[in-house]
């Protein structure tokens, strides 16, 4: 009787706290409120629920501008901006660019050496297997079977010349049977 | 303004040229590679196997497979 009592009042009192979160706050408050949790450092932390900037091939212009915070000169100049182009230097038209964008397609799609150390690692742990496997054919394998014994492969190899084992491109068209031996 | 460094890329029809040199390409690969195997192997096997059968005396070779004594059921 108590125990159901019990759960019932924690049933209400979760689903009254959650209506009210979701009624008070909007997405931003609340990774804003759960910023404030985590973070007691002085980075303010980033918000990726936000539309965030990203220098990519396939996707030429960003939701979000480069720069978010101008400063004085840089505000003044998207005033200017907002003016006929012409009368933009190089420069400023290189610095609106900037505040825009983080790096140009150039820059973005610039090669590296990254292969070289992806290519060089992987040698380096083909190597280690190796160091292993050769450890395991020394210590855990056992002996090769009695087939593979030179003596035996040569019976074999007899037999299947007698045989005429494939015998118009393969096996025993490489042998000369009148000279017995190997075609040249 | 205009800097005199680069030259201005293409702009317009980009995908019909992609399409262009799609298209004879495969043509010439596909040609490429299928008359590369005719006459690099099936040809030769061809050739292989005609003069294998021309002079194949079957009872000859079992003659001497016998002789050989590969076989179970008869010496």
């Amino acid at each position: 009787m108590t125990q159901g009592f019990k759960v019932c009042t924690r049933v209400c009192v979760s689903v009254f706290r959650s209506i009210t979160l979701c009624v008070t706050l909007n997405l931003h408050g609340f990774s804003k409120m759960y910023s404030m949790c985590f973070s007691e450092s002085v980075v303010k932390s980033e918000d990726f629920t936000l539309p965030a900037y990203v220098d990519r091939r396939d996707y030429p212009l960003p939701d979000v501008a480069h720069v978010k915070h101008l400063s004085a000169s840089q505000k003044a100049l998207k005033e200017k901006e907002k003016a006929s182009w012409s009368s933009l230097s190089m420069d400023e038209k290189v610095e609106l660019y900037r505040i825009k964008f983080k790096e140009s397609f150039a820059e973005m799609n610039r090669r590296s050496n990254e292969w070289k150390t992806v290519v060089g690692t992987a040698m380096f742990f083909f190597g280690i297997t190796a160091l292993i496997v050769m450890w395991e054919k020394r210590y855990v394998y056992g002996p090769l079977p009695q087939t593979f014994d030179k003596e035996w492969v040569a019976m074999q190899t007899k037999r299947m010349l007698d045989m005429k084992v494939n015998p118009i491109q393969g096996l025993a068209s490489k042998w000369d049977y009148e000279k017995n031996e190997w075609k040249k | 303004m205009a800097s005199s460094a680069l030259a201005k890329p293409q702009v317009h029809g980009l995908w019909a040229k992609h399409l262009q040199f799609h298209i004879i390409g495969v043509f010439v690969v596909s040609v490429g590679v299928a008359a590369l195997y005719k006459f690099a192997v099936a040809e030769p096997r061809k050739k292989t196997y005609t003069d294998f059968c021309r002079n194949y005396d079957s009872m000859k070779d079992f003659e001497e497979m016998r002789k050989a004594s590969i076989f179970q059921r008869t010496k």
